[in-house]
């Protein structure tokens, strides 16, 4: 493995706003390459770390890093897939369309006659085996279709890091596991970074470098092996809990209530 | 005056007329500038506030009217605020239908006043909630012309940012594109795009024109420019020939217009489907 190169550090961050603080005192550093499940309870405030890498929204008090410089928008080295709903059935769009927008919607003008990000937008939908689904719709697309539709559509412009937020809801547990494994032979075969918010852990742990646990106003980071154990967890929720594991490496966690992101399958 | 067995003849009869000329040449225009900018109201599903807009050009138009200059300049001036108003607000403010329509009746009313206090011609408001493109004069068609080049420029500036912003908002902001500066000009666009095409058809059968050939055009392709393209075709046979059969027929252009345009709508939503499926 090659010398450890950081993409994103964040020292005593403060996210939120000065009268609604979401989550505190956040050091940690994410490298090159680096495949990261972002979770914790709803509303905890995961999207706010993707919005603070965005450069959407600044930090109370504290820096975050990303590439060595504070974060700013519209930066191109980063991919993102927002947290969204399927199109509606009447949106008559070829999906290339909207990859091909990943690429050169950010350019003014007409673009009448350069066919590059026409071409750019099929390899990314090669990328992500998607070829076939072209010249559909995109209101006809499946949630998992579109997911893959969407990380075409981030991968397009060569990103070095990708923002997933919550790729996997609404799929079934086979689409779920499919897509996981495509995410992460892209991430490989490309050494981007990514960053994936999810609300079950279980099937992200064969591929997981790194957790970044929001709950409670903190956050924890560190491998699963280090943040998914019950001294780690009891500190950041503020009360104590069990991280149990089942003869397949699943885990639950017991304790609290409100237990997203750790339900056993 | 009746129709002949050569239509171009016909055309070339009714062309001697300036009143015709003048009507060809702004429904041409108007159907021109509608087709594309309704294809980016029906993409942001905002078919609603286009409406909306159209009936707050209304008490513009019936202001103008008032104080004695061309309805038009009211229409521009109404729609231009209203549509600044609606953009502000933001997009998902945008489809915000109760505040949007509450707001509309209030300039409707605004406008029924305006009418009553004006003493001259009471078909004047007829013609702004219904059209009068029959009556258009070289000046408004010049007018006309004009608006048209400069929203055809700003389309082609703006396009694929519209598109992104529009298709993918979220996106498109995270891109660092300005959304918020983009929803503005699309409402500016819409405002004055409206207040042309209420010439043609009047503020009520706005839709007709923004709205339905887009949605039209858009069962029968799936790529932004073709549907443009098609949503343009639709929106101008339908302006043709509404002028066409309204030179020899006493019922009103706009009549014609907005059922030619129906008429498309129902044969492509429920017929071409059929057709499509036979030949697969």
């Amino acid at each position: 493995m090659s010398a450890k190169y950081e993409i994103i550090t964040s020292t005593n961050l403060v996210a939120g706003y000065p009268d609604n603080i979401v989550w505190r005192d956040a050091n940690f550093t994410i490298n090159r390459g680096e495949f990261v499940a972002v979770i914790g309870p709803n509303g905890a405030g995961k999207t706010t770390l993707f919005r603070l890498l965005l450069g959407l929204q600044q930090p109370v008090t504290g820096t975050i890093k990303i590439f060595n410089e504070a974060p700013k928008r519209g930066n191109p080295q980063i991919g993102y897939v927002p947290q969204r709903h399927i199109f509606d059935g009447e949106t008559n769009i070829e999906s290339v369309e909207l990859v091909r927008l990943g690429y050169s919607g950010k350019q003014w003008g007409l673009g009448l006659f350069t066919q590059k990000d026409r071409q750019a937008a099929f390899d990314a939908m090669k990328a992500v085996g998607a070829t076939d689904l072209a010249h559909r719709s995109l209101g006809v697309l499946s949630g998992g279709e579109l997911q893959r539709i969407f990380l075409a559509e981030a991968l397009v412009s060569n990103p070095a890091v990708l923002l997933l937020d919550e790729p996997l809801s609404n799929l079934d547990m086979r689409r779920e596991r499919e897509l996981l494994q495509l995410i992460h032979k892209v991430v490989q075969a490309r050494n981007v970074t990514a960053l994936l918010i999810a609300h079950n852990i279980n099937p992200l742990l064969p591929y997981l470098d790194k957790v970044v646990y929001i709950a409670n106003g903190k956050v924890a980071t560190g491998t699963p092996q280090e943040v998914l154990t019950s001294e780690c967890l009891s500190e950041l929720f503020g009360v104590h809990v069990e991280v149990l594991r089942d003869s397949r490496g699943n885990i639950a966690i017991v304790g609290i209530e409100d237990c997203h992101g750790c339900q056993p399958e | 005056m009746t129709f002949s067995i050569n239509p171009w003849i016909d055309l070339q009869q009714m062309l001697q007329y300036q009143f015709m000329q003048h009507a060809f040449e702004a429904g041409t225009i108007v159907a021109i500038v509608a087709g594309i900018v309704g294809y980016f109201v029906v993409l942001r599903r905002s078919s609603f506030a286009a409406h909306a807009l159209s009936h707050i050009g209304f008490s513009g138009a019936a202001a103008a009217v008032l104080i004695g200059v061309s309805p038009v300049y009211g229409l521009l001036l109404f729609t231009s605020v209203g549509g600044l108003g609606i953009a502000a607000l933001g997009r998902r403010a945008a489809q915000r239908d109760v505040q949007i329509g509450t707001v509309l009746a209030f300039m409707l009313g605004l406008g029924v006043l305006f009418i009553s206090l004006y003493t001259g011609y009471a078909t004047e408001a007829y013609s702004i909630l219904f059209g009068e493109i029959l009556g258009i004069s070289l000046s408004d068609v010049l007018l006309t012309l004009v608006a048209g080049v400069i929203i055809l420029v700003l389309v082609a500036a703006v396009y694929r940012p519209l598109l992104f912003a529009s298709l993918d908002e979220d996106v498109a902001e995270a891109k660092g594109m300005p959304v918020l500066f983009l929803g503005i000009i699309f409402m500016l666009l819409v405002a004055v795009a409206t207040s042309f095409a209420v010439q043609v058809v009047g503020v009520l059968l706005i839709f007709s024109l923004m709205v339905t050939p887009a949605a039209t055009a858009q069962q029968l392709a799936k790529k932004p420019r073709q549907v443009i393209i098609i949503s343009v075709v639709i929106a101008l046979i339908a302006t043709w020939l509404g002028l066409f059969i309204a030179f020899y027929e006493p019922y009103p252009v706009s009549f014609f217009i907005t059922t030619i345009v129906f008429a498309l709508y129902l044969a492509i939503r429920f017929i071409y489907p059929k057709i499509k499926t036979l030949k697969l």
